[in-house]
Formats: C-alpha cells, structure tokens, sequence
C-alpha cells in the first residue's frame, strides 16, 4: 500500500503533530507517554500497523492544535525511538524533529524496583535510568542498578 | 569528589594500591604505631539500619588515624523519623564533616546521597546492593592468605540473592580472572543481572546448589548467613534456612591452604568446629575490616600513606 493511501485512512491536519514511523505496536503506550488519554479535549487520531517501506509496518499519532515540545517528545524515546515528528502549521510541515534514545533517561519514569531509593516521592533528585543498550533495549535505574522491564516501566511515568 | 559506591568506582590498579596501603597501615590498626594522618578530619557515620562491625570498624579506623567522628545516632530518634528525606540529611551531615559512610535499607541509597554530597560517599551497604569495603577488606584476606588475587577458585556461598557482600565481591574476584562457584538453594540464586554481567566480563561461573561437593579444590570458601530480616515472608525463610552448614568433617579433602571466610555474624552455617581447624579466616577477616577502611579513608581524602613507592 502506497504512503498516500496511509495518509488517506487519516485526515491531514491544519495544526498539530503528526508522529510517524512509530514501530508497530507502540501508538498506545505513545498516548500514555504523552499523558494523552481521558480528559485530552484536542482531536487524536490514531493509526496502527499499517504498512512502512522503511519498517515493514507502523503506526502513526496526529495530535491536533498541540506542538508537542521536544522535552515532551524525548519521553517517547522509551517506546518510539527513530520516530519522526513534523510540526504541521497551516497545513505545511513547519518543523522537523526527531526522537533519539540518549545515554540517559531523566524524569520520565521511576524505576520499577520497590526498594529502590527513589521511592520515596519527596526524594528531590531526579529519576535518571541508563541507557545501557539500545538494542536489544537493556536499562538500569542509575541509583539501585536494577534492570528495568519496559512493560512496567511505561506504568511508571512521571 | 567522588567516594566509593560500588566495586566499579575502583580499578584493579586502585584495588592493589588500597591493598599495599592497608598493609603498611597494619602496626597502626593494631595500635602499634601511632600515624595520625587523618588529623583534623571528621567521619559522619550515617547508619540507617543497624551494623555492628561496619560502624565500629569504621570509627576505629578514623580514630586509629588520629581523626574524629560524628556519629547520626539511633534512626529511631534522629530527625529521620520526623520524615527528613536522605537528600536533606546529606545536606546536613555534608556540612559537618569532610567524608561520610554510610548504611541504608534502600537500594540505591549511596549512589544517591553521593550525587547529593559534596564530600565523599563510603557505601556501607545499600539494601540488596553493594558493599565495597566489605569487598575490599574480604580481598585484602584473601591476598593475605594465598599472596594473590589473580586466578583463584573461589565458593561463594549462602544466600547470594540478598546477600550484598557476595554481589560485590563476585564483580572485583571476576575482574581478577577468578573462577566462580555460586552454590545457594534456588530460591536465593545469585540475581541474573549480576551472574550475566560476571559472564559478560570473561568470568567463569559455574551455579550450583551443592555446596559440598564444591569445596574440593577451592581455594577459597566464602560462607554467608541467610538474611531472615530481607524475607518479606517467614515461610520462604523457613524453607531455606539451615540449607548449609559447614562442619570441620566436610574440611578433610580439601587443599591446605583453602581459606574458610565469613562476612560474620553467622548464624549457624559455620560450625564452631570449623574455628579450630587451619582454613577458618573470619576473625581476621573482622580485624582486617579496620585496616582496609583505613587505607580507604586515607585514599579517598587525598591523603598519601607513608612507605608507598613515589
């Protein structure tokens, strides 16, 4: 299936993000990692597993009337590392950004491991994990040393 | 200035250097000599959970040196109790004193109060985690013994899924090509992450829950106690305890010089009968806590122990 007829089973947008090359799979734990869920007044729309030159399939998130910061896209790393993200303003791509794994994780999740110091929600320090392989995707709280297990740890954002 | 959190904050060279210093600091420890190095200085001993040979050794060592120490006193009546958060303790005891050490039930603890700090961080034991001068006390008895560090077969024993000491020294005892036999019962298996990041680094590492047949040609016999106070659940404890216990009988075929040693106290998997015989090394291995925390304070203080080469 060409790229057009992707973007046909969505509507473009006037002003937004658009997140594309999501892997497949992942469009929903993008929603939880953007907070994006009940209560979102702005339209989202959603495409899941639909085929990808580059990946074989994808998904794909158009948030409507939201720039989406970079702070907030380096969230998604978790789960959408090599996603592309266009700011679309009047219909036309405005801006480029891109989603990278860096070597560290700062205050996006807790780390799952109960005994972990960082329990403590009044600790002030940030929450800092370490990337120790991207792929496969391997890492470990940088206070307790604990590896963490993606399943749980997107249940952890901050 | 960074202080000693786990294993890895040290290299193989830093580990022998720290070991020929705590050697030249022996007439001191035993209250021989007198070499007040550390004068001046202070230790904040911050002990969350309770210690007897980490805090003493510690405050002996700082003393022996002619330094001072504060002590946090009981948790039960410190400001902790009032809720302070560690990152707030820290801030003060930072304060006061030029390097602190410190115990916490939390993993993860001395990292944290570390990046907190401004004065060096002595991790006395995080949770589950690390305990690197118990490490580096456990590898200055071995060299004692055996004269060497490099290539040992080395039992490591107990429980080693708790068992923080065993966590760190498998990782140092690897970095010196030693060969590793973690013998525990299932249930408190040495946890996978460290048994793969041992793998990872070239070690041999064999698993096994049979501890006797183990002992044979071992040069080194690393017995720890099944720690009642880490299960959240007294049956599981009950299924495991008792699960080895070491006898002067099961020590007939073993190499001469095989050392039998024990972060202490032990429970009763070391029968006294094992003290009498040649391999029992935990008493000195305990005595031997004040030296390396010695070298280690010096070390970490930028202070140079005499008698080293220039």
């Amino acid at each position: 299936m060409s790229n057009e007829s992707n973007m046909r089973r969505v509507t473009a947008i006037r002003n937004g993000t658009v997140i594309d090359h999501i892997p497949a799979g992942s469009a929903l734990r993008v929603l939880e990692l953007l907070n994006i869920g009940q209560g979102t007044s702005v339209p989202v729309s959603l495409v899941m597993n639909v085929p990808s030159k580059k990946k074989g399939a994808k998904d794909i998130v158009k948030v409507e009337d939201r720039e989406l910061t970079q702070a907030e896209l380096d969230r998604l790393a978790l789960v959408a590392e090599g996603a592309s993200v266009a700011i679309i303003r009047a219909y036309t791509v405005a801006e480029k950004l891109e989603i990278n794994l860096g070597d560290e994780i700062t205050d996006v999740v807790r780390c799952t491991f109960s005994n972990c110091i960082t329990q403590n929600s009044r600790e002030p320090l940030p929450h800092r994990l370490r990337v120790l392989s991207k792929d496969p995707l391997q890492i470990r709280c940088h206070y307790c040393g604990r590896p963490q297990d993606l399943d749980e740890l997107v249940q952890n954002v901050i | 200035m960074t202080g000693l959190i786990t294993m890895a904050d040290l290299t193989n060279e830093d580990i022998v250097e720290v070991l020929d210093a705590a050697e030249r600091l022996l007439p001191v420890a035993r209250g021989d000599a007198q070499m007040p190095l550390l004068s001046g200085r202070i230790l904040g001993n911050l002990f969350f959970e309770p210690s007897t040979r980490t805090r003493m050794s510690f405050e002996t060592a700082m003393k022996r040196l002619g330094g001072d120490v504060v002590n946090l006193g009981d948790v039960s009546t410190s400001s902790v109790v009032k809720g302070e958060t560690l990152f707030d303790t820290i801030q003060m005891v930072d304060g006061y004193t030029d390097i602190i050490a410190m115990r916490h039930p939390r993993q993860g603890a001395a990292r944290y109060a570390q990046d907190a700090a401004r004065v060096p961080i002595l991790n006395g034991g995080d949770g589950a985690g690390h305990h690197p001068t118990q490490t580096m006390l456990d590898l200055f008895t071995i060299r004692q013994a055996h004269g060497r560090l490099d290539g040992l077969d080395v039992v490591l024993a107990g429980d080693l899924r708790y068992g923080r000491t065993v966590h760190s020294l498998s990782h140092a005892l690897a970095r010196f090509d030693c060969r590793l036999v973690l013998a525990s019962p299932e249930l408190l298996r040495m946890p996978p992450e460290i048994v793969e990041d041992l793998r990872a680094s070239g070690a041999s590492v064999v698993e096994t829950t049979d501890l006797y047949g183990s002992l044979d040609g071992a040069d080194v016999v690393y017995m720890t106690r099944i720690q009642k106070e880490r299960f959240a659940d007294e049956d599981e404890y009950v299924k495991v305890a008792g699960a080895y216990k070491l006898h002067a009988k099961h020590l007939g075929e073993v190499r001469q010089d095989m050392i039998v040693m024990h972060p202490l106290p032990r429970v009763d998997e070391i029968h006294p009968s094992v003290d009498e015989t040649r391999h029992a090394r935990y008493f000195e291995q305990a005595f031997n806590g004040v030296v390396t925390r010695m070298a280690l304070l010096c070390r970490l203080l930028g202070v140079d122990v005499p008698g080293g080469e220039a």
